[in-house]
């Protein structure tokens, strides 16, 4: 009986032994994850600040101004007016719309 | 402990005496020794289960803490170079509405590590064809220096340059990352940027230091690592910068300006829209700062915004007339004697031509009389004059957002005499920033209320305290339009807009006494839409000349007057103001 009991323990200290071999596997591959993520996410940081500088550097109000001048022919955009601002009613509504709600 | 005795002789012989069973007592004492006992082990057992329980609590308790400490602490950048405590983490700079002013581009810098340099020669002569401006026997003779380990080619390479250095093939030649401040819209609001400059150099990264504008005044807060993700947002609207730079530069190259400035603020607020001052300069690549005061003032680096002391001229009328009106001195159809010249000993005050022989407060102010608001000074007094211009805010530098103007102090005699009050009333002996103007224009328009100009968009709105009364508010509101609609501002009018405001032409001082007769600083401040003001404006312009006509014109009703306008009618419907009824609102605002 008591032979039993230790070649159970012992069984027992093997298991847990592999076990906490496992984890700590487990725990460097974890680690390595995170640093290759962090890595990532730092490059693509790094790559979405670059796209987003070249956005602004694209849109900057000089160059928009000097296209909408190049391409006036074509899209005949002008500065921003008063005379822009347009009431509610203006806005055509389709017939079909007021037909549905009407009963 | 004391046992007691499960059959005690004395109660055994009463209870025999007394023909009872004497086991019975022996029972019950068996029994009371039992319960002491049990009672006992429980509170032996209770103890382990508290102590077990205590351990158990401790143990969660330890890793509950940690779990706390680490959510709480800031999260740390993955920072594969981390190592030599320099980081080039900026965080970027964005107007109103979210639009780039300033971000961090990251480039290369490129450098020699000697020990795994294998043909320092070749790599000179190949860096040397990349690099025109590289002297390529100096290169060659560093690079293969035996007692060299390191040597910086450059500090900062553009993509391509970076491939070709890469595609030498020498292992000894290294790249490191570089971050870069840009300024993506150029010299869009340069004077409010600032600029930047590299701190500490490391392989890997390089400090970036503001060195002037909103860079240097918020640098602890841009270079915060932790803060690096986090964008900060100022008051300047992007579009409304764009316009009234560009309406600016063509202004001023139409009137042969040395220079000028543009502020339009928030007229409740006091949050800055756009902010100009040319000439300008680009961030990206700052010119050298001045070296001696004159030549301070020409640089383009100089804020004439908020760095330029300028003595304002017929602008400041608004001030004497409105603490005249609010101290009930005087009401608008109040009629003043405006026959000149005034004297004040060997000074003489007239006007810019014969206005007549008397007219009413609203005309004084309209037709820019320097007679009628002397008069009406003298009647406010020196201590009460001193006292209110202090109350706006005219007496002391303006603790705004940017560094250059913190010092910026009105400047002034400072005993006050007679002739100042006289002088300062109608524009001359004190001289400020033409954000000292804006702010207090913004209070004489906003109901009355003071206005501290700010870059930083602020959570909630801060009501100042009052320095003028909302009626008198009310009749300078329709003063500044009348000065459009019908006196020196005429060619200020935009249809549906209301601007209203007052010219101001000062003759510049000249630097060895008096006052130059050519050269003059013109400015028109006023707000938009009258009837209720949003946004305050502030132009100004350095010897403007308009030639177009036969005869030279410096007074600010030709020259500033029609760019403030055109300004006006371009930001106004970006900045969402939709056009009223002129006619109706001026008959709203016309005084009775």
């Amino acid at each position: 009986m008591r032979a039993i009991l230790y070649v159970l323990t012992a069984f027992g200290v093997m298991g847990l032994a592999i076990w906490a071999y496992d984890q700590n596997q487990q725990t460097q591959e974890a680690m390595r994850d995170l640093r290759r993520l962090r890595a990532e996410i730092r490059s693509v940081t790094e790559s979405l600040s670059v796209q987003r500088a070249e956005w602004a550097y694209l849109n900057r109000p000089q160059r928009l101004r000097e296209l909408a001048e190049m391409n006036f022919a074509r899209l005949g955009l002008m500065p921003m007016e008063g005379a822009r601002f347009g009431q509610i009613d203006e806005i055509p509504y389709p017939a079909l719309i007021a037909a549905e709600v009407s009963p | 402990m004391i046992r007691i005795p499960l059959r005690p002789l004395a109660r055994i012989l009463d209870a025999r005496a007394q023909g009872m069973n004497p086991d019975r007592i022996e029972r019950e004492n068996l029994r009371l020794r039992r319960e002491q006992m049990r009672d006992q082990g429980r509170r032996k057992a209770e103890w382990r289960i508290l102590f077990l329980a205590a351990l158990f609590f401790a143990g969660y308790a330890v890793i509950g803490a940690k779990m706390g400490m680490l959510a709480a602490s800031p999260v740390i950048e993955p920072e594969p170079y981390a190592g030599e405590g320099i980081s080039g983490d900026r965080a970027d700079v964005l107007d109103r509405n979210g639009r780039i002013l300033a971000t961090n581009l990251v480039t290369h810098s490129l450098y020699a590590e000697l020990r795994y340099m294998i043909d320092g020669a070749r790599a000179a002569h190949e860096l040397a064809r990349i690099f025109p401006d590289l002297d390529e026997t100096r290169l060659a003779q560093r690079l293969t220096d035996p007692n060299r380990r390191f040597d910086w080619i450059r500090a900062r390479l553009s993509p391509e340059q970076a491939q070709a250095a890469h595609d030498i093939g020498e292992p000894g030649l290294l790249l490191g990352p570089r971050d870069m401040r840009l300024y993506p819209n150029g010299t869009l609001a340069a004077h409010v940027l600032g600029g930047t400059t590299y701190g500490a150099q490391g392989v890997t990264a390089a400090e970036i230091n503001g060195v002037a504008g909103i860079e240097l005044a918020q640098n602890t807060r841009l270079s915060d690592p932790d803060l690096a993700a986090v964008p900060m947002a100022l008051t300047l609207d992007l579009g409304v910068q764009a316009i009234v730079e560009e309406v600016m530069a063509s202004g001023m190259a139409m009137l042969h300006a040395n220079g000028g400035s543009v502020i339009v603020m928030d007229a409740q607020t006091g949050e800055v829209v756009a902010l100009a001052s040319a000439p300008t300069f680009d961030p990206n690549d700052r010119p050298a700062p001045p070296v001696t005061l004159d030549e301070q003032a020409e640089s383009p680096l100089f804020n004439r915004a908020t760095q330029g002391l300028y003595e304002l001229g017929s602008v400041m009328k608004a001030f004497a007339v409105a603490q005249a009106l609010d101290l009930g001195l005087v009401s608008p159809s109040t009629v003043i004697d405006i026959r000149g010249p005034l004297r004040y000993g060997r000074f003489e005050i007239t006007d810019f031509h014969n206005l007549g022989a008397s007219m009413s407060v609203a005309d004084v102010f309209i037709e820019s009389s320097n007679i009628g608001t002397a008069r009406i000074a003298q009647m406010i007094g020196v201590e009460r004059q001193r006292e209110f211009l202090g109350r706006l805010g005219l007496l002391e530098a303006i603790p705004f957002d940017l560094p250059e103007g913190r010092s910026a102090r009105p400047q002034f005699d400072p005993r006050w005499s007679e002739l100042s009050m006289v002088t300062i009333s109608y524009g001359h002996g004190l001289s400020m920033t033409p954000l000292h103007l804006a702010s207090a224009y913004a209070t004489l328009v906003n109901g009355g209320l003071r206005v501290h100009p700010t870059l930083s968009r602020r959570s909630e709105a801060t009501v100042g305290e009052r320095v003028i009364s909302e009626e008198t508010s009310q009749i300078m509101r329709s003063l500044m339009r009348g000065v459009v609609t019908q006196g020196t501002a005429s060619l200020g009018e935009v249809a549906g807009y209301l601007p209203g405001g007052k010219t101001g032409t000062a003759n510049k001082p000249n630097p060895h006494g008096g006052y130059y007769e050519d050269r003059t600083i013109a400015t028109f401040a006023g707000a938009f839409p009258m009837n209720d003001p949003r946004y305050v404006f502030v132009v100004t312009m350095d010897e403007p000349e308009e030639i177009s006509t036969s005869e030279s014109r410096r007074t600010a009703g030709w020259t500033v007057v029609p760019v403030a306008a055109e300004i006006v009618r371009r930001i106004a419907p970006v900045l969402g103001l939709r056009p009223q009824d002129t006619a109706a609102v001026d008959a709203a605002l016309s005084l009775r």
